[in-house]
C-alpha cells in the first residue's frame, strides 16, 4: 500500500501557511540558502539527475529543459512559471499558491540562480484574483526579507519577480502563447521553432516551467537527489498532486509518489459516494483519454498510463459513476474546448465547433448513427493536424469516450433521447427543467457572440 | 511584357530534396511548399504566401516528411506536418497529397472543416471564378459536405473602411490581410478579435467586442481619416484575400472574373511604375490588380494605383476635337481642328509666311508630368523643330534651374541608377523632401521591408506617421532651410555617420526644387558620404520627359540645350537645326503668356489648380491656346482649340519609372483616342513638318539612334549656395508661418476623380503646427490660413509633436485644402495663420 508523501502540501494544514513566517518556521528557504552555495551547473546537474519531469502534463525532464538554453550571451534570460491553470479537472497549482506561494517563489529562486536569470515572471490564470493577490502578497514578503531584489542574501546574485495575470484564456497555458500574451500581444501560439529555450519571452532564451515543476526543485535540493528518487517508479520519479473531484467522497489533493493506483487513492478518499459505483474517470485532466474500472490498478506514473492509453497528464482524476450520462459529460468537456479554442488553425476551430454541434444533437436525441461516425472523423481530422497540443486535447473525451462506450451513445440515438436522469448525478439540489444545454435549440447568435 | 523577369538567386547551400519522387536540388532553407513549386508539384494552401511570414495557420498544406536522422536512417515525422513551415533539409523524404494517402486524407479533413462555416454563396460572390478555397475544394476537397448542422453567421458586410469591405462569415482566418498589414504596410488598423469558431478579422469595433469604454491605442489610434482601415495599401488585402471575405466597394457586385479580358498594363500614378493588371469588359474597366514583379513592385500596389481608374471615363470625357468658334467651343471634325490649331500656332511661332511674322511672339509647350516618355518627346521635338523654340517644361509643379542642372548632370540619360533592390539593401537612406508613403507609392513598402536592418532618416519638418512606420529619424527642417541643414551633416553627425555605411542611398524628392542650394546641397553630401543619389518624383511622366528632353535646357538624353555639340548632335538627327537661346521653365512660360510675351501655348495634361502661378489668366491674355486632353477641364474651357488624346488604358507607351527602369505597357483597351504624340504628328504634318512621332515605334526607334550623350554635351552640376534666409518672404508679421506642404498619396488630384469609395480612405485635412508655436499664436480648433493671393482656408489645428517651430503643414490638394489655388503659395514661402476666434 502506497503511502502519502506530503511534501509542497506539507504545511497547508498549520495556521496562516501561507505566511513567510509559518514557512520559514518549517524549513522553508534551506534549499535556496543551499543552493546559492552551489555551482549553477550543479543545480541543473542535480535536477537533472532526481528525474524531475514537467508536472504541467507534458512531463519533459526539468532540468533537460534549463539545458536547452544557450550559452550566456551577457543578455537577459527568463524564467516564466506557467501558472494558468485552467484544464477542467486540475486543481494542484491554485492550491499551491494560496496555501504555501512561497514554495513557489523559492523554487523560482533557486532557478533563476541556476539559468542565470535575473528576471523571473509568474503567469497567473486571470480569474483566481485571490491566488494572484496571495502570490503577490509572498513576492512581497520575499522581497522585504532580502530573499528577491538586489544582492539576495549578500550573495550578490539580483532577482526581480513579476507577477502577471491573464486575461481568461485557456490557450496562454500553452507556453508560446503565454509568452505572446506576457508580451501584451493576442495570445496564440507560436511557430516553433524557434523555440523558447533559444528565443522565448522578447526573443531571449527563457525556461518556461510550471507550478508544481518549480516548487518540487526546493525540496529536491533541500533534501538531496537520493530523497527525491527514492519515490515514484523506474522513469517517473518523486512525489506529486493527485486531484480527485467528482463523485468521491472526500475530493482533494493528495499528494503521493507516482506509480500509486487509483484504487489506492480511493481508499484515501473514502471511496465512490455512498452506493455508487465508478463508471469512468479522467488520469490527468479533460484533455486526457478517459479510464474505467478497468484501469483501477494502472499504476499512475506517466510510462504506465501511457502504456494504457492515456496520458498522465495534470493528474486530475476526475471520478464519475454509474449515474453519469457520457454523451453529457463529453459534451460538456467538448463545449469548453470550443469555447476556448484559440481560432488560429483550422481544425481546432471548426472541429470544436463541429464536434460540439453533433453531441449536443446526440445528448438532445436528436442524433444518428452516422454522427457517432462523424464525431470520430472529425476527431480524426484534428488529431495531429492542429497547431499545437489543444487541438489534440479536444479529441482525446470524445474520441476515448466513443470507443469505450459506443453502446451508451447508440442508445442515446435510438431512444431518441438521453436515458439517464440527471438529477441523480448532481451533487446538489438540480433540476432538469432549468438544463437548457440539453435542449434540442440552437443558440441565438447574440447568445453565440457571447459564448 | 511589362514585368521584368526575377533573376536566378546565386545559390550557394544546395540541398538535395525528393518530392513525391522526383529528386530535386534546392536552396538550403527553402520551404517545402516552395520546393515543391519548383518541381512542378501543388500542394494546397490558404495562409501561405510567398511575401509573408509562415504561420502555419489553415493547415491545409499538410504533407508526409521524413528525413534522415543522425544515424542516416530515414526517420518518418510522427505527423503530417505543414509544408508552409518547414524547411527542407538535406536527404529530405516528402510524399505530397499526390502520393501519400495520410497526407491527402489529412488535407481533404482540414478542406472540410474550413468548408462547414463557409458559406455556399459561390453564384454571388465576387471571388467565385478565381478563389483559392473554391478551387481547391473542387480539386482537392469531399464532393459533399456531411456537416448538417447550422453555419455560423454574421451581419455583413462589415466597411472596414469606405473602400473595403469585410464578409466575416466567408474568412478562413488565414490572416493574410492582417499579416501584410502588419508585416507589409505597417498599418495596424485591422486584427484578429474574439477567439475559436466566433474569431474573426476585424478593426476595434466595439459592437463586434461587445464591451465599450475602450479605445484603440498605439499605430491603431494613429487614424486621420476618422476610419478604423486607414492605409494606403488596404487594396492589397482584397487581392490576397483566398476567399471572398475581403472585397471592395467600387468592384463588389460588379462582374465575375470569368466575363473579364485581362491586360498587363503600368501604373499611371506614380513614378514608380508599378506593374498592373487591367480587368475589362466590353471597353469598359471594371477593376486594376497588382501585377507580380520582383524587381519593381514585387506583390503590391497602392490603393491609387488600384482604385483610381474611373477618372478616364466620366461624362466630361472628350471624344471628339473642339474649336472656339464665336467664343463657344464647338465639336468639329479632326481635319477641322488640326486646320485651326496649325493656322493659330503658325501665326505664333511666326511661321505662317505672312507680314505678321515678324511680330509673332511665340509659342510656350507644357506637357505635363503625367504624359509618357514618347508624347513628352512628341511635345519637346514639336516645340523645337516645328515651334522653333525651347519653351516647353514637362515640370508644372515647384521647379528651379538648379533643379534642371543637377537632373541634367546626374540623372538625365544615366539608365538605371539606384534601383529598388539596391534602396531595400542600403545600411542607410536619407529623405530629402520625400514622404515615401504620401509622394513614392511602393517605394514606402521597400523601404519598410528593411525595417530593422537599415536606418531611415528624414530631412522634413515633423515625423510624418509614415517616417515614424519606418522608424525613421527625424532631422527637423524648416521648409527652404534645407539646404542649411543638409550642409551640416558632417562627420559627427548620426546621419552623416550611418550614410558612409556602403550602398546608402540619399533620396530626393522633387520638392527639393524649391529650396534655393538644396541639389547643389544633395549633390555635396553625395560627394562627402560617398551616398548614392535617386531623384524620386512623384509623378508617371516625369522621369521619362527628362529623359525626352521636355525640359527648356536639356534635350533628349541628357544633353545640354546650351551645348553647340549637342544641338548639332540632336539636330542631325531632326534634320533642322536646334534654335539657339535659353528656353522658360513652365513658371517663365505661364509669366510670359500673361503679359503677352508669348503669343500660344500648347498644353498637355496640366492641371491648372496644381499651379501656384495662375495659368488660367495666362491663356485668358494668351492669344492662341491648344489644348491637348483626356477630360474637359478649366483648361480646355479656356482653351481656342482642344484635341482628345488617350487616357494610359487605351494607348501604348512607356513610363520610365524613378530607377530609369523603362516600363513598356500596350494599349489595354482599343479605341479610336489617339495618344498625345501621334496628335502632334497629325498638327505637325498640318503645319508642314513631318515630326516622326506617329508611332510609339517610330519615336523609340529615334530616341534608340541618339547615342549617349558625350560628357561635353551634359550640363555641369549646379553650384548655388544655400538660402541664407529663411524664407521667400511675401507675408509677414506675427501670424507669419513658414509654409510645409505636399500632396497626400489619396487627395483631391484629378487622377482620382470618381472614386468615391477610395476618396473615403484619404486623411483628413489637418493645419500642423508645433506646440510651442501652438501656444504663440494661440492655435486651437479650427485655424484660418491665408497666402498670396484668393480665398484662405479653414482647418482644424493639429499640435503635432517634435515639429519645427514657426512651421505650418497642410496637406497640398486634399479636401478643403487646395494650397496651390486657395493660397497661391508654395513650401518655403510665409502664410498668415490665425486661431477661428481672432
Amino acid at each position: 500500500m502506497t503511502e502519502l508523501t506530503p511534501v509542497l502540501s506539507a504545511t497547508w494544514g498549520l495556521e496562516r501557511s501561507w505566511n513567510f513566517d509559518t514557512y520559514c518556521a518549517n524549513g522553508g528557504y534551506e534549499g535556496a540558502a543551499k543552493a546559492m552555495k552551489m555551482a549553477p551547473g550543479d543545480i541543473i546537474q542535480a535536477v537533472k539527475d532526481s528525474g524531475l519531469r514537467g508536472r504541467g502534463g507534458a512531463g519533459f525532464p526539468t532540468g533537460m529543459k534549463w539545458g536547452f538554453l544557450p550559452a550566456d550571451d551577457g543578455g537577459p534570460r527568463y524564467l516564466v512559471v506557467n501558472a494558468d491553470e485552467s484544464e477542467p479537472g486540475t486543481c494542484k497549482d491554485i492550491p499551491t499558491m494560496m496555501n504555501a506561494p512561497h514554495t513557489l517563489i523559492e523554487g523560482v529562486v533557486i532557478t533563476s540562480f541556476a539559468i542565470g536569470c535575473h528576471h523571473a515572471f509568474i503567469y497567473v490564470r486571470g480569474e483566481v484574483v485571490h491566488v494572484l493577490r496571495r502570490v503577490m502578497k509572498a513576492v512581497e514578503e520575499a522581497y522585504d526579507n532580502g530573499w528577491l531584489g538586489k544582492n539576495i542574501q549578500g550573495t550578490g546574485f539580483d532577482l526581480e519577480v513579476t507577477v502577471h495575470s491573464g486575461a481568461g484564456a485557456y490557450i496562454c497555458g500553452e507556453e508560446t502563447a503565454l509568452l505572446d500574451s506576457l508580451e501584451g500581444l493576442r495570445g496564440q501560439p507560436r511557430l516553433k521553432p524557434p523555440f523558447p529555450a533559444v528565443a522565448g519571452l522578447y526573443a531571449r532564451p527563457t525556461v518556461v516551467n510550471n507550478v508544481e515543476s518549480i516548487a518540487s526543485v526546493p525540496p529536491i535540493i533541500a533534501k538531496g537527489v537520493e530523497w527525491f528518487t527514492s519515490m515514484g517508479t523506474e522513469k517517473s520519479k518523486g512525489m506529486g498532486f493527485f486531484s480527485l473531484s467528482g463523485h468521491v467522497k472526500r475530493p482533494g489533493q493528495y499528494e503521493a509518489p507516482l506509480g500509486i493506483t487509483l484504487r489506492e487513492l480511493l481508499e484515501m478518499a473514502g471511496g465512490m459516494r455512498e452506493g455508487h459505483e465508478l463508471k469512468f474517470w479522467t488520469p490527468g485532466g479533460s484533455s486526457t483519454p478517459i479510464f474505467t474500472k478497468d484501469h483501477l490498478d494502472v499504476p499512475l506514473d506517466y510510462e504506465s498510463v501511457g502504456a494504457a492509453g492515456s496520458m498522465l497528464g495534470t493528474r486530475a482524476l476526475q471520478i464519475f459513476d454509474e449515474t453519469t450520462c457520457i454523451v453529457r459529460a463529453v459534451e460538456r468537456w467538448t463545449e469548453f474546448y470550443k469555447h476556448e479554442s484559440c481560432g488560429k488553425c483550422t481544425p481546432c476551430r471548426e472541429g470544436t465547433y463541429w464536434l460540439e454541434l453533433i453531441l449536443r444533437r446526440l445528448e438532445a436525441g436528436q442524433g444518428t448513427r452516422a454522427d457517432i461516425q462523424q464525431l470520430l472523423d472529425t476527431c480524426d481530422s484534428i488529431l495531429g493536424r492542429a497547431f499545437c497540443a489543444l487541438g489534440d486535447g479536444a479529441v482525446s473525451p470524445v474520441a476515448s469516450s466513443v470507443k469505450l462506450f459506443r453502446e451508451e451513445y447508440e442508445r442515446h440515438v435510438d431512444e431518441a433521447g438521453c436515458p439517464f436522469d440527471h438529477a441523480k448525478s448532481a451533487l446538489f439540489a438540480y433540476s432538469t427543467s432549468a438544463d437548457s444545454l440539453t435542449g434540442a435549440r440552437s443558440l441565438t447568435s447574440a447568445e453565440e457572440a457571447h459564448a | 511584357m511589362t514585368t521584368t523577369a526575377d533573376k536566378t538567386p546565386v545559390t550557394t547551400d544546395l540541398v538535395t530534396v525528393t518530392i513525391d519522387g522526383l529528386e530535386t536540388q534546392v536552396e538550403k532553407g527553402t520551404l517545402i511548399i516552395r520546393a515543391a513549386e519548383q518541381v512542378g508539384i501543388e500542394i494546397p494552401r490558404f495562409c501561405d504566401h510567398p511575401a509573408l511570414k509562415p504561420v502555419g495557420a489553415c493547415r491545409q498544406c499538410l504533407v508526409d516528411v521524413a528525413s534522415p536522422g543522425p544515424d542516416g536512417n530515414l526517420r518518418a515525422f510522427p505527423k503530417p506536418q505543414t509544408s508552409c513551415t518547414t524547411p527542407v533539409s538535406e536527404g529530405m523524404v516528402v510524399h505530397t497529397q499526390l502520393t501519400s494517402e495520410e497526407a491527402d486524407r489529412a488535407q481533404k479533413g482540414v478542406m472540410e472543416l474550413l468548408l462547414i462555416n463557409h458559406p455556399l454563396d459561390c453564384p454571388v460572390c465576387d471571388k467565385g471564378g478565381e478563389c483559392p478555397l473554391q478551387n481547391q475544394s473542387m480539386s482537392h476537397g469531399r464532393g459533399e459536405s456531411r456537416f448538417v448542422d447550422t453555419k455560423r453567421v454574421f451581419e455583413k458586410p462589415l466597411a472596414l473602411s469606405s473602400e473595403i469591405l469585410l464578409d466575416r462569415e466567408r474568412c478562413v482566418m488565414c490572416q493574410r490581410c492582417t499579416r501584410f498589414s502588419k508585416e507589409i504596410a505597417g498599418d495596424a488598423f485591422i486584427d484578429l478579435q474574439n477567439r475559436g469558431a466566433m474569431q474573426q478579422i476585424g478593426t476595434f469595433n466595439e459592437d463586434v467586442l461587445g464591451f465599450s469604454g475602450y479605445g484603440p491605442v498605439g499605430a491603431a489610434a494613429e487614424d486621420e481619416a476618422g476610419n478604423a482601415f486607414s492605409s494606403y495599401y488596404s487594396g492589397n488585402t482584397v487581392q490576397i484575400c483566398p476567399v471572398g471575405a475581403l472585397t471592395s466597394a467600387a468592384y463588389r457586385f460588379r462582374s465575375r472574373p470569368f466575363d473579364l479580358v485581362s491586360s498587363p498594363g503600368i501604373s499611371e500614378h506614380d513614378s514608380s511604375g508599378s506593374a498592373i493588371r487591367t480587368d475589362h469588359r466590353r471597353g469598359k474597366i471594371l477593376r486594376r490588380l497588382a501585377d507580380n514583379d520582383a524587381v519593381v513592385n514585387e506583390y503590391w500596389i497602392t490603393d491609387k494605383d488600384r482604385f483610381a481608374f474611373a477618372w478616364q471615363n466620366q461624362p466630361d470625357r472628350l471624344t471628339r476635337p473642339l474649336v472656339r468658334k464665336d467664343g463657344e467651343l464647338v465639336e468639329v471634325s479632326w481635319p477641322e481642328a488640326l486646320e485651326a490649331a496649325a493656322a493659330g500656332l503658325k501665326a505664333a511661332a511666326g511661321t505662317s509666311g505672312t507680314a505678321a511674322d515678324k511680330k509673332a511672339k511665340g509659342v510656350g509647350v507644357l506637357p505635363g508630368g503625367r504624359v509618357t516618355m514618347e508624347d513628352a518627346y512628341a511635345y519637346q521635338k514639336f516645340a523645337r523643330v516645328v515651334l522653333g523654340t525651347h519653351d516647353v517644361d514637362a515640370r508644372t509643379r515647384v521647379a528651379s534651374d538648379e533643379e534642371q542642372a543637377f537632373l541634367g548632370a546626374n540623372v538625365a540619360g544615366t539608365g538605371i541608377g539606384v534601383t529598388f533592390a539596391q534602396l531595400e539593401k542600403a545600411p542607410a537612406v536619407l529623405l530629402v523632401g520625400f514622404e515615401p508613403e504620401d509622394e513614392g507609392g511602393v517605394v514606402f513598402l521597400r523601404l519598410r521591408k528593411s525595417q530593422g536592418k537599415q536606418r531611415v532618416f528624414t530631412v522634413a519638418p515633423y515625423l510624418t506617421s509614415g517616417a515614424h512606420k519606418l522608424d525613421a529619424t527625424l532631422v527637423p527642417a524648416v521648409p527652404g532651410r534645407e539646404a542649411t541643414i543638409l550642409d551640416s551633416l558632417t562627420a559627427t553627425t548620426d546621419a552623416f555617420k550611418a550614410l558612409k555605411g556602403p550602398g546608402s542611398v540619399i533620396v530626393v524628392g522633387e520638392r527639393v526644387a524649391g529650396v534655393e542650394g538644396g541639389f547643389t546641397a544633395v549633390a555635396g553630401l553625395a560627394r562627402r558620404s560617398k551616398a548614392a543619389v535617386a531623384w524620386i518624383p512623384r509623378r508617371a511622366g516625369e522621369r521619362g520627359a527628362l529623359e525626352a528632353g521636355a525640359l527648356p535646357g536639356l534635350l533628349p538624353g541628357g544633353r545640354d540645350a546650351a551645348s553647340a555639340a549637342a544641338r548639332k548632335e540632336i539636330g542631325a538627327v531632326w534634320g533642322i537645326e536646334v534654335p539657339h537661346g535659353k528656353g522658360r521653365d513652365a513658371d517663365g512660360i505661364i509669366a510670359a503668356a500673361a503679359v503677352n510675351s508669348i503669343d500660344a501655348l500648347v498644353i498637355g495634361g496640366v492641371d491648372a489648380s496644381d499651379l501656384d502661378a495662375d495659368l488660367l489668366a495666362a491663356i485668358k491674355t494668351a492669344k492662341f491656346t491648344v489644348s491637348l486632353e483626356v477630360r474637359r477641364t478649366s483648361v480646355t474651357d479656356a482653351a481656342d482649340v482642344v484635341l482628345p488624346v488617350a487616357p494610359p488604358s487605351e494607348k501604348s507607351g512607356t513610363f520610365v519609372n524613378w530607377e530609369g527602369r523603362l516600363r513598356s505597357f500596350s494599349t489595354a483597351i482599343p479605341t479610336d483616342a489617339m495618344s498625345d504624340h501621334r496628335v502632334l504628328d497629325l498638327l505637325a504634318r498640318e503645319m508642314g513638318v513631318d515630326l516622326r512621332t506617329g508611332t510609339v515605334e517610330s519615336v523609340n526607334a529615334e530616341l534608340a539612334s541618339l547615342p549617349a550623350a558625350a560628357a561635353g554635351q551634359r550640363p555641369a552640376a549646379p553650384t548655388v549656395a544655400a538660402a541664407r534666409t529663411t524664407v521667400k518672404a511675401k507675408a509677414t508679421g506675427v501670424d507669419a508661418l513658414v509654409l510645409s506642404t505636399w500632396h497626400q498619396l489619396v487627395d483631391e488630384g484629378s487622377l482620382q476623380d470618381g472614386e468615391p469609395h477610395l476618396a473615403g480612405t484619404g486623411r483628413v485635412a489637418v493645419a500642423r503646427v508645433s506646440p510651442s508655436t501652438a501656444r504663440r499664436l494661440a492655435l486651437t480648433g479650427v485655424v484660418s490660413i491665408t497666402g498670396n493671393r484668393r480665398a484662405s482656408m479653414d482647418l482644424p489645428v493639429v499640435v503635432t509633436e517634435g515639429m519645427a517651430d514657426g512651421v505650418v503643414w497642410v496637406p497640398m490638394k486634399s479636401p478643403n485644402s487646395w494650397v496651390a489655388e486657395q493660397l497661391g503659395a508654395n513650401a518655403g514661402d510665409t502664410v498668415m495663420v490665425k486661431g477661428a476666434s481672432a
